[in-house]
């Protein structure tokens, strides 16, 4: 057995230790190093990145916050600004519709005041002529004047009768006629 | 016929005859492959690094996996203590792992497959190991041998095993990695003479057995180098932590 030939053992030993202080040598000086920084370097470059990663995370989560902040403001103002107008718009429409119903009803006040003054003057002309009238027809009839205030009461009690139905009066429905002040809106 | 024997593999050859004074350190067969081996794991472990790339090409991964593997076996078996040890640790892994794996090589010659090598680096492991436990723990480092929580009459008998098995680690040590080596270089061997002599007729059963047991000495060459360094990593945290 080769292996127990002692002759050998100091060549081999003497190699031995040259051989494996040789490679220790070349692997804690250069090999080891060498490997370490590469293995360091990566790992620092990968942490690096992680980090970076976080970082730009935060800022986009933060741009996210600032974003819908500026919405919800805009959102609020938007609203702000529409219940702005709608009040105003309502406040003209109001403003608008009572100046308008002020002058109708201007215009239907004067209306009826013409109405109630061509009434009366009708009335009195309608008076006059039947007292006329009637005058007349008495003195054909009789040849001789009529009694003057037999006459009178004759004429008012009968247009007592039925006088006032035969005019309207004002505020009535027949006071809107064509020429009532609607159509002059 | 003596060329044939399988153990002729393991002879010595002297290459150049150096007598340095009354010691004989001739270059042998066993040197030269020492030198490739030393050679060959150096260039692996630097001109895979040359380019230094942060993503790395086929070799640097090899060289890095290397690297950590080793660290992580320091780590996990010494602790954050045996950062100073990794040197070390990580050439005692190399240097096996190349010898064993280049006596694959065919016509090559395995320095591992000597007891006297195996053991000569066991000693060195051990050693070393006894003094570092020393220096760290001065006489503390005693109570390796004595376990704790132990009645006084197991003592007895439990501290002269505990002595015993710690003298027995080197021949242990050296033993496993020789006997490795040379058992499975001569049932190579052995088969390849049946190869030989039964010839074309039956030769290929013995062939296909080689095949498969050289793939199995592959792997056992880089187990035993894993072996030997992971032991020489618990008998270095023994003598880091010395309480069981």
């Amino acid at each position: 057995m080769p292996q127990l030939d002692f002759a050998t053992y100091a060549p081999q030993l003497v190699w031995l230790a040259i051989t494996f202080v040789l490679l220790y040598v070349l692997m804690s000086r250069i090999a080891l190093p060498r490997i370490a920084e590469v293995l360091e370097e990566r790992q620092k470059r990968i942490q690096d990145d992680l980090d970076k990663a976080e970082r730009l995370k935060a800022d986009t989560e933060q741009a996210i916050a600032e974003y819908e902040r500026a919405m919800a403001d805009a959102r609020a103002r938007a609203h702000a600004i529409a219940a702005e107008n709608r009040a105003r718009i309502n406040a003209e429409i109001e403003a608008r519709r009572a100046e308008v119903e002020a002058q109708i009803e201007e215009k239907t006040r004067k209306a009826e005041a013409r109405i109630a003054e061509a009434r009366e003057a009708a009335m009195a002309n309608v008076r006059e002529i039947a007292l006329q009238a009637s005058s007349a027809i008495v003195e054909r009839l009789t040849g001789e004047n009529a009694d003057e205030s037999a006459l009178t009461a004759a004429v008012d009690a009968s247009l007592g009768d039925r006088g006032c139905s035969a005019i309207p009066k004002p505020g009535s429905p027949l006071a809107l006629s064509p020429s009532s002040p609607w159509s002059s809106i | 016929m003596e060329e044939h024997s399988p153990l002729a593999q393991f002879e010595i050859k002297k290459l150049i005859e150096i007598p340095l004074g009354g010691i004989d350190a001739s270059f042998t067969n066993s040197s030269l492959w020492m030198m490739i081996s030393i050679i060959l794991a150096t260039a692996f472990l630097t001109l895979s690094m040359r380019g230094r790339a942060m993503v790395p090409g086929r070799w640097q991964s090899m060289a890095e996996l290397v690297y950590e593997f080793v660290a992580n076996m320091l780590r996990d078996n010494v602790g954050s203590g045996g950062r100073r040890y990794f040197p070390f640790i990580f050439t005692l892994f190399v240097f096996i792992l190349f010898n064993n794996s280049l006596g694959m090589v065919p016509y090559s010659f395995t320095p591992t497959s000597h007891i006297i090598v195996t053991f000569a680096m066991a000693v060195v492991v051990f050693i070393g190991v006894t003094i570092i436990g020393f220096i760290k723990n001065g006489t503390g480092f005693l109570k390796l041998f004595v376990p704790s929580g132990v009645p006084w009459f197991l003592l007895i008998i439990l501290v002269p095993i505990e002595v015993i098995s710690y003298f027995v680690r080197p021949i242990s040590l050296s033993v496993r990695l020789f006997a490795n080596m040379m058992a499975g270089h001569t049932m190579l061997k052995v088969f390849g003479g049946f190869v030989v002599s039964l010839g074309l007729l039956a030769g290929w059963a013995p062939l296909l057995f080689i095949i498969a047991l050289t793939g199995m000495e592959i792997g056992i060459a880089m187990l035993q180098a894993y072996v030997f360094t992971v032991l020489s990593c618990l008998y270095l945290h023994d003598a880091l932590h010395p309480g069981h």
